[in-house]
């Protein structure tokens, strides 16, 4: 394979802070070469070349939290739609929830997973695994069995584990491999019966509210827990001001605890649901603008080191219904990037701080050797415009549900190419939609389409 | 209370205003002018239900259909009374006839029957929110029959109407809405329409039954009977909700009558001549005492269900003349529609 030179690119790697004009030079899978002082003779040496006209080049973005309805539910999103979604994304790597059916709480489930993401290709999924079997909360997992085909945390999906002595246990066995136990955190007991967030909204519409102490109160249990155990703990899309204070507090006194939120607990409050708009119906709701902006200090001062699209794939039966009818979840792998630069047009936070909470850290946390741009790594990139003014459209994504709460929204920002291990596998400009995910994609769908042929 | 003669709308400066809305789906966005407008048509119709020949043509050609998702005796005949007073066609489908539990979706069920061209449709459903979705699918006019614990327009219309004709004004009394808050639209609809108007409204509940923030709706908040009570003009009464409860909000309803229930002791905080009010059905020695309820002179239970059909008299008969031609336009089955 011929090494191609991305040049004239802005070059953004949050590990080493650069943020500059420079060029990548990808040989294979990986980076042979990058930097601003990165000059090759294009007309001599044998190279192909990728004119980046400026524009910003990154680490493809790491999603840490993507369900995928594939084994199923194969008619909300397959593991192929899915990373179609993620590469017209820029994200190169996902990590996949366990709460498909069959939910994935053995190892032969979850290797069938990492097989046919392989099979697609487009680019890096990672399956988290149950921490209990059959999500009940109830017994652990085979974590050493399932850690070792390839889980890169444990986690009961959209449920909480609320067991203090399964808890207590799975941080406890779990510290050993070194893996995560990712928790919903919410007191299920506050929430049962709640659809929003508990306060004057909430009771203007007639819909029953969830406190917002229902989240820092799971949070708070468990960080005794991990006094107790030492164990690897992972709090996903926290929401409360509340909250993030608590992880804090954990992360100054030294515990080993992270956590992530999602761009609708940043970029919308409590009054996105007004008129029932159950495409802001999330778990956990939406919360008030005081915690929004909670979470954006949160994530500028790092006590969140992550940004999660919490992609929940959902068919019109699930959503076109009642508001407490209505199953929670955004599709948000297509809108994370253009969402979250808004926090960089605002100056919420430095641009660099940004791309590090989607892309270096969410790998770090979960061990994974991604997002970086230097010599040796893997050519796992994003091109972005980072000033062109689009509008979000669901109805043109690639995730077979189009459950987006940004429909419409207007952002700055859109995707160019994604390159994964050296691979183009989304271009923007692209004649057709089947010609984006490149040539290997092309011809991996065709061969398909010719053995399910009758 | 001047009399209107409903048939003749034609001609003559009495006829009331145009009512702006397509549907009405709640109190909580009208004007001072638009329930005003509505409470006036229903006068008119007060005296034509007392009559012998209580018909009238306004609503003739047209066809009403009523679509209950819960069950309901009062509401659903009121509203049957009132489409056939008007001369109209009127359907009653009720969920356990309905297509739902063959697993139809709210949203099918709105355009099957959108499809047989109704002109109005009354609906009812148990989550808040359901009739606004289902008023986005159809092109006739839609009033909420009671969604959820969201609103119940034309219950608190018919208790403004109640309490008008019978003080002369709603501006600057003093009503205490007693009860199951949390759970009531009854309750929100008639918060909503009591400020509009000009009234002040206290709620009394124990803490449990009162929803968080309810203070951002304008009224004060009581816990204790005793001091929500005291000058008010109006007691209105609500039901315990037990069907709505998941879980114990009250510990028994023997506790909740000795606290929270209406009987005379209690009436005696309010003014010497306060009325008494509920929206039915009622539970007597829950939120009642019987000798309270059944108090003709302070009692207007009963007047409340007369003016239930005189309002929504008006508000179909305000809704329907807003579409001469409803079919003309929106019509997803014309040529060239989207």
């Amino acid at each position: 394979m011929r090494p191609v030179l991305y040049k004239n690119a802005r070059l953004l790697d949050p590990t080493s802070g650069l943020d500059e004009r420079g060029a990548v030079l990808t040989q294979g899978q990986r980076i042979l070469d990058s930097g601003p002082k990165l000059f090759i003779d294009t007309t001599t040496a044998d190279v192909d070349v990728v004119d980046c006209g400026g524009r910003c080049l990154a680490p493809g973005l790491v999603d840490m939290r993507v369900q995928v309805r594939e084994p199923g539910e194969e008619h909300m999103e397959t593991l192929t739609s899915v990373q179609q979604a993620a590469a017209a994304g820029g994200v190169t790597t996902i990590a996949t929830l366990p709460n498909t059916n069959p939910i994935i709480d053995d190892a032969s489930l979850l290797e069938f997973v990492e097989r046919r993401a392989i099979e697609v290709g487009l680019i890096n999924l990672h399956p988290y695994a149950a921490a209990t079997k059959g999500l009940r909360g109830e017994q652990m997992t085979e974590m050493g069995l399932l850690a070792e085909s390839g889980a890169v945390g444990f986690t009961d999906g959209e449920k909480a584990i609320v067991d203090s002595l399964v808890m207590r246990r799975a941080l406890s066995y779990s510290s050993r491999l070194g893996k995560p136990i990712i928790q919903h955190p919410e007191d299920p007991a506050l929430a049962r019966e709640g659809c929003a967030n508990e306060g004057e909204i909430a009771t203007r519409l007639g819909l029953s509210g969830i406190p917002s102490c229902a989240e820092v109160m799971m949070i708070e249990r468990d960080l005794r827990l991990v006094r107790l155990t030492g164990g690897r703990y992972h709090a996903a899309h926290v929401s409360t001001a509340e909250a993030i204070q608590a992880i804090a507090k954990a992360k100054s006194d030294g515990l080993n605890v992270t956590c992530d939120t999602a761009p609708h607990y940043f970029a919308l409050d409590e009054q996105a649901i007004l008129d029932y708009r159950t495409f802001a119906r999330v778990s956990p709701p939406l919360r008030s603008d005081a915690d929004r902006r909670a979470v954006i200090k949160g994530l500028a001062d790092g006590t969140i080191d992550a940004i999660a699209s919490d992609h929940a794939p959902q068919d019109q039966d699930s959503k076109r219904v009642p508001f407490a009818q209505a199953m929670p979840g955004v599709t948000g792998l297509e809108s994370l990037l253009q969402i979250s630069l808004e926090l960089a047009h605002r100056k919420e936070m430095p641009f660099l701080d940004v791309i590090s909470r989607l892309t270096h850290r969410p790998a770090e946390i979960l061990g994974l050797d991604y997002g970086r741009i230097a010599k040796g790594s893997w050519a796992d990139m994003v091109i972005f415009d980072l000033d062109i003014g689009t509008r979000i459209d669901a109805s043109k994504w690639h995730t077979k549900s189009k459950n987006s709460a940004f429909d419409g929204r207007p952002v700055q920002g859109r995707v160019w190419r994604t390159i994964h291990k050296g691979q183009m596998v989304f271009n923007a400009d692209a004649e057709s939609r089947e010609d984006m995910f490149g040539a290997r994609f092309a011809a991996a769908t065709a061969a398909s389409l010719e053995a399910h042929a009758l | 209370m001047t009399m209107i003669d409903p048939q003749d709308r034609s001609s003559g400066t009495e006829a009331p205003p145009r009512y702006p809305h397509r549907h009405l789906l709640g109190i909580e966005g009208l004007t001072r002018s638009d329930i005003d407008n509505l409470l006036d048509r229903s006068d008119g119709y007060v005296e034509q239900n007392r009559r012998a020949d209580k018909k009238n043509a306004s609503l003739r050609g047209r066809t009403l259909i009523n679509l209950f998702f819960e069950n309901s005796t009062r509401t659903r005949t009121s509203f049957e009374l009132a489409g056939k007073r008007l001369g109209g066609d009127v359907i009653n489908m009720s969920v356990g006839t309905s297509s739902i539990k063959k697993g139809e979706s709210l949203i099918d069920t709105a355009m099957t029957l959108n499809a047989m061209h109704p002109d109005a449709l009354v609906v009812r459903h148990g989550e808040s929110g359901a009739v606004q979705l289902l008023a986005q699918k159809v092109n006739c006019a839609v009033v909420n029959g009671g969604d959820g614990s969201h609103e119940h327009p034309t219950q608190a219309l018919l208790d403004a109407l109640t309490i008008r004709r019978r003080l002369g004004r709603l501006e600057g009394l003093e009503v205490a809405i007693c009860g199951d808050v949390t759970h009531s639209r009854v309750a929100r609809s008639n918060i909503h329409l009591l400020s509009i108007m000009g009234a002040r409204v206290r709620v009394v509940a124990p803490p449990t039954l009162l929803p968080s923030g309810i203070e951002r709706m304008g009224v004060e908040v009581h816990h204790d009977m005793r001091t929500g009570l005291k000058g008010c003009d109006i007691v209105m009464m609500l039901r315990l909700q037990t069907e709505r409860m998941r879980g114990s909000f009250v510990p028994s309803v023997r506790e909740y009558f000795r606290y929270f229930g209406l009987d005379e002791i209690k009436l005696r905080l309010a003014k010497p001549d306060a009325l008494i009010m509920h929206p039915g059905p009622m539970n007597r020695g829950v939120e009642i005492d019987s000798v309270v309820a059944d108090d003709i002179d302070r009692s207007l239970i009963r007047e409340q269900v007369e003016m239930g059909v005189a309002v929504r008299m008006a508000v179909l008969e305000a809704l329907v003349e807003n579409q001469t031609e409803p079919w003309a336009k929106n019509d997803p089955y014309a040529a060239g529609a989207a």
